[in-house]
């Protein structure tokens, strides 16, 4: 039983100023399901319309970006919600931090500079729920927090005086706080030395394994999906290159975008000189026409230019938008 | 606490006393620069009175002036008679109504300014970052754009322009308001609530107008500054976690966006200043700009000079205080 | 720049009244240049005549037809106000400019004195000034002395563009290319820094009107040269309100409001089109 099931989800950004119309197609045709218990990567360049997707499914739509078409349905448990026409107070008060939580990027700054960490968990608990017992709801998040490895002054201090890990533990502290069914966390270690990304990945996962509800990791590094991910959808330029178990991506890549991805991931030992990709990111204003990734792939043939490559299940849990891979199974 | 005093405190407090210094001096400097010698200028006008006087009453009378003015000596001695006296609250008496010290005529004064000037002020700065945030928070709303349409339009045109304005239409034309002064010919101020109306009803104009001016600019000051707010992290992850919308305006954005405006206020306070000065000159309102207005009549140059001092010393010091107020508003001040 | 021009005109509803504004003050100007009578004298037609075929505004107690009048008046007032924003201006781009690219000690002097001159209320100061100049007072020295006082603020914008410039990636490769320091001023910053001039220098003009306007009402200044102030203080000396002699008064206040409004339509229009995150606002729709 699929938690999310997003079906031929087109959304654009539509921009008109002084007499100069243009459409980003960030998100032009994406089909996946997140399950239950999973934690699922999601990973591309930037520009690859990762961060609209994850706008769109976590209902933070607003000009210019518009959804164009398809569907956003999410099933939590017996609560069927779509997402694209959830009335907004029903969203706002059911859906959001109790089913869908979000760890942004960068959280340095997502937190109220001119107030205490303690009153942004005040309004996000009191959105939801009354707080009837002022002590227990404070021994609550105070537990709540040293359970993430955060000592209780965090609670009493300002964000100013936190450090860049702290904040972003904080932020995962704050997502976890309702036991969510799908935690988004969007870059969750970038900006982030590696030790304290260490520990951040370690949180998450242990989160996950405790709940048993679904993250939804999206990241340009690939060692992360490495370390923590079941799945792994690699998006190109609005669309899905390839979707299969982490394994399967980094042993056995089929499209060729993919491949270049894991052959670019440096191993220890290995001497050999790293080949960029020619050409540069498409230009979601105005893509590339058929198979987007077909400027720079180094097996481009002529139906890549015309056609745009369906995404078809090749083995099982595995899927490929490549013309080459069409072509073998025919 | 020791790092915020040194840090914060100091500076600001050392800026105080440089702005009134030097805004001190060069009131000093500036009239002996002057091709007119006020003694001379003075002497003359009483003269031309048509009063005979003989040569010897007139030295003195020569002589007295130069006292008083503070022109006796050397410049560097006139400038450390001028502080001394300056710090013992004595601005001279005033020429035009002699020999009423300019120290009494202004206390008279002030109460009327100060209160024009304050209740002014605090209205168009709430209300005009009020409406300013709601206007970037809520940008289809038609009744927003007419009020931002409204106060743009009468933002840039100067004072003296709107205040007559507002006179000719609402004193002259449609006699709602009164013509001048903060009370009628013959009543005593005082505190009980008759004469509280009746002031209402002199300074509603005056006041009315600073406000019009001022709405505009702290407006499209707010509005600017909440849209830059509204696509801040915070602010996008407390709508992400669910928060109300008054919540978020409230708590996250007029928070945030205030203390800029905190600082702007305490900058524009020179220029409100200047405003209330020309209101009442225009409606006859018994502060300091109207005395403004009589010491240029009547050539009361000691008046005008203390005048520009006490606004100098008074500006600068409702400034500092701002300064003051400002961390209790901002953590990130208080704690560094 | 036509391109620019032309999309505003299209686009933005600010700046067609604006420049329709603006056109009606630049006929006022080019007419002064054409007047039939001499504003310097007095009693050339009838006193106190309202507004009429003959006479557009109507005639004043001094003997002027107001209209042509209004014509030398606002020549002078914008001319003041362009005076006092061109001082002005090499002011603040010297001041700023000296303090963000020297930085240090020079830089918290400079701020230092930036901040005391925003601070003090100048209305006083200017009162007092006028007071004692009012015997060589003219409109070349006012706008000179409005100059003086009207740089602080922006020598501050200027100078936090200069200390972002600084930092950026391309004043660096410049530098590292051996490309002089005045050079890197002229070519690589100035493209940035003129934005700011300009859009100061509108802000200016009005700044230094709204003044002129007041002082002279005050009498503190030229009261010979007609300027949309002297109007009203002669109109006020001869008590046109109370003598019914209203269109003395409209039109000097008619011509402040289509003079200030013209000018801060412009500023506003231009500067929303300059500023990538206002357009970036804008976008949204």
């Amino acid at each position: 039983m699929a938690l999310l099931s997003v079906n031929s989800l087109c959304a654009y950004y539509q921009t008109e100023l002084y007499g100069i119309s243009r459409t980003v197609r960030a998100v032009d045709g994406v089909t996946f399901e997140l399950y239950p218990n999973e934690i699922y990567g999601l990973a591309g360049e930037s520009s690859c319309g990762k961060t609209t997707l994850i706008k769109v499914i976590s209902g933070n739509v607003k000009p210019p970006l518009k959804v164009i078409s398809g569907s956003v349905d999410y099933q939590f448990g017996s609560y069927a919600v779509d997402m694209l026409h959830v009335p907004k107070e029903d969203l706002r008060r059911n859906v959001r931090w109790k089913e869908i939580s979000y760890v942004m990027q960068g959280s340095m700054s997502v937190l109220n500079p001119v107030r205490k960490v303690i009153k942004t968990f005040e309004d996000i608990v009191e959105t939801h729920d009354q707080i009837t017992n002022r002590r227990e709801f404070l021994e609550q998040v105070t537990a709540h927090i040293n359970r993430l490895g955060l000592p209780t002054e965090v609670l009493s201090s300002y964000p100013h005086q936190l450090s860049g890990g702290m904040k972003q533990r904080v932020a995962i502290a704050l997502a976890t706080l309702f036991q969510p069914s799908l935690i988004i966390a969007d870059e969750p270690t970038t900006a982030l030395d590696v030790v304290v990304q260490r520990g951040v990945l370690q949180m998450i996962k242990d989160i996950q394994g405790a709940s048993n509800n679904t993250v939804l990791l999206v990241t340009h590094d690939m060692a992360v999906h490495a370390n923590v991910a079941d799945r792994v959808m690699i998006m190109y330029a609005g669309r899905i290159a390839e979707e299969a178990p982490t394994e399967t991506i980094f042993n056995a890549p089929l499209h060729p975008y993919t491949q270049h991805l894991i052959g670019s991931l440096p191993m220890i030992g290995e001497r050999s000189n790293k080949a960029a990709l020619k050409g540069t990111p498409p230009n979601l204003a105005n893509p590339p026409s058929g198979c987007r990734f077909h400027p720079r792939c180094p097996y481009a043939m002529e139906v890549c230019q015309t056609t745009v490559p369906d995404l078809v299940l090749v083995k099982q849990r595995h899927r490929v938008a490549c013309h080459l891979i069409k072509e073998a199974s025919a | 606490m020791r790092r915020f005093i040194l840090n914060y405190l100091l500076p600001r407090f050392v800026q105080y006393l440089t702005v009134i210094f030097v805004g001190i001096t060069v009131t000093f400097i500036i009239p002996r620069l002057s091709p007119t010698d006020p003694v001379a200028a003075q002497v003359s006008m009483m003269l031309a009175r048509g009063s005979a006087l003989d040569p010897q009453a007139v030295q003195s009378m020569r002589a007295a002036l130069t006292d008083l003015y503070g022109l006796s000596g050397s410049p560097l001695q006139q400038y450390f008679a001028f502080w001394g006296r300056l710090l013992r609250g004595d601005l001279g008496p005033s020429l035009g109504n002699f020999p009423t010290p300019v120290s009494q005529m202004i206390g008279q004064a002030m109460p009327y300014t100060l209160s024009l000037l304050i209740t002014a002020t605090l209205v168009s700065w709430i209300f005009g970052n009020l409406f300013g945030a709601l206007s970037s928070y809520y940008p289809k709303n038609k009744g927003l754009k007419v009020v931002e349409i409204l106060g743009q339009t009468v933002r840039p045109i100067p004072y003296y322009i709107l205040a007559l304005v507002l006179l000719v239409v609402f004193a002259f034309y449609i006699p709602i308001f009164p013509f001048s002064g903060a009370y009628p010919i013959g009543i005593h101020p005082s505190l009980s609530l008759d004469f509280a109306w009746i002031y209402v009803q002199h300074s509603f104009l005056p006041a009315a107008t600073l406000v019009l001016i001022g709405f505009g600019g702290w407006f499209i000051g707010m509005k600017s500054l909440t849209s830059n707010i509204i696509s801040e992290d915070y602010v996008v992850y407390a709508e992400t976690a669910g928060l109300k919308e008054r919540k978020i305006l409230g708590n996250y954005v007029m928070r945030n966006g205030l203390l800029p405006q905190l600082t702007g206020l305490a900058m524009s306070l020179g220029t409100v200043f200047s405003g209330a000065l020309i209101m009442e000159i225009v409606f006859g309102f018994p502060g300091i700009g109207s005395l403004t207005l009589v010491a240029v009549y009547r050539n009361d140059y000691s008046m005008i000079m203390g005048i520009a001092i006490y606004s100098i010393i008074g500006v600068a010091t409702a400034m500092l205080i701002m300064d003051l107020i400002y961390p209790l508003f901002d953590p990130r001040v208080r704690y560094q | 720049m036509f391109k620019v021009i032309r999309d505003l005109f299209r686009y933005d509803g600010r700046f067609r009244l604006a420049a329709f504004f603006l056109t009606a003050v630049t006929v006022m100007i080019i007419l002064s240049y054409v007047s039939p009578y001499d504003p310097d004298k007095s009693f050339v037609v009838a006193m106190d005549m309202p507004p009429s075929p003959e006479h557009i505004f109507g005639t004043d107690s001094r003997g002027q037809d107001v209209f042509w009048w209004m014509t030398f008046a606002m020549r002078n007032s914008f001319f003041m106000g362009v005076i006092t924003a061109a001082v002005s201006r090499v002011i603040a781009i010297l001041m700023g400019l000296s303090a963000g690219y020297r930085g240090g000690w020079l830089d918290r002097f400079l701020m230092s004195v930036t901040d005391t001159f925003v601070v003090l209320p100048l209305l006083p100061i200017l009162i007092l000034l006028g007071f004692l100049l009012r015997d060589i007072m003219n409109q070349f020295l006012l706008g000179f002395i409005l100059a003086l006082f009207g740089w602080p603020y922006d020598a501050r914008l200027i100078r936090s563009q200069v200390l972002t410039l600084r930092e950026r990636a391309f004043t660096r490769t410049a530098v590292y290319s051996g490309t002089g320091p005045f050079w890197i001023t002229i070519r690589e910053h100035l493209p940035f820094v003129m934005p700011i001039v300009l859009a100061t220098t509108i802000n200016n003009i009005l700044w230094a009107i709204g003044f002129e306007v007041t002082l002279s009402i005050l009498g503190l200044s030229d009261l010979t040269r007609p300027s949309i102030g002297t109007a009203l203080y002669w109109a006020n000396q001869h008590g046109a309100l109370v003598a019914g002699v209203w269109w003395w008064i409209a039109a000097p206040t008619l011509a402040a409001i289509v003079l200030a409004l013209g000018l801060y339509l412009l500023l506003t229009s231009v500067n929303d089109y300059i500023d990538p995150r206002t357009r970036l606002r804008l976008i949204g729709g």
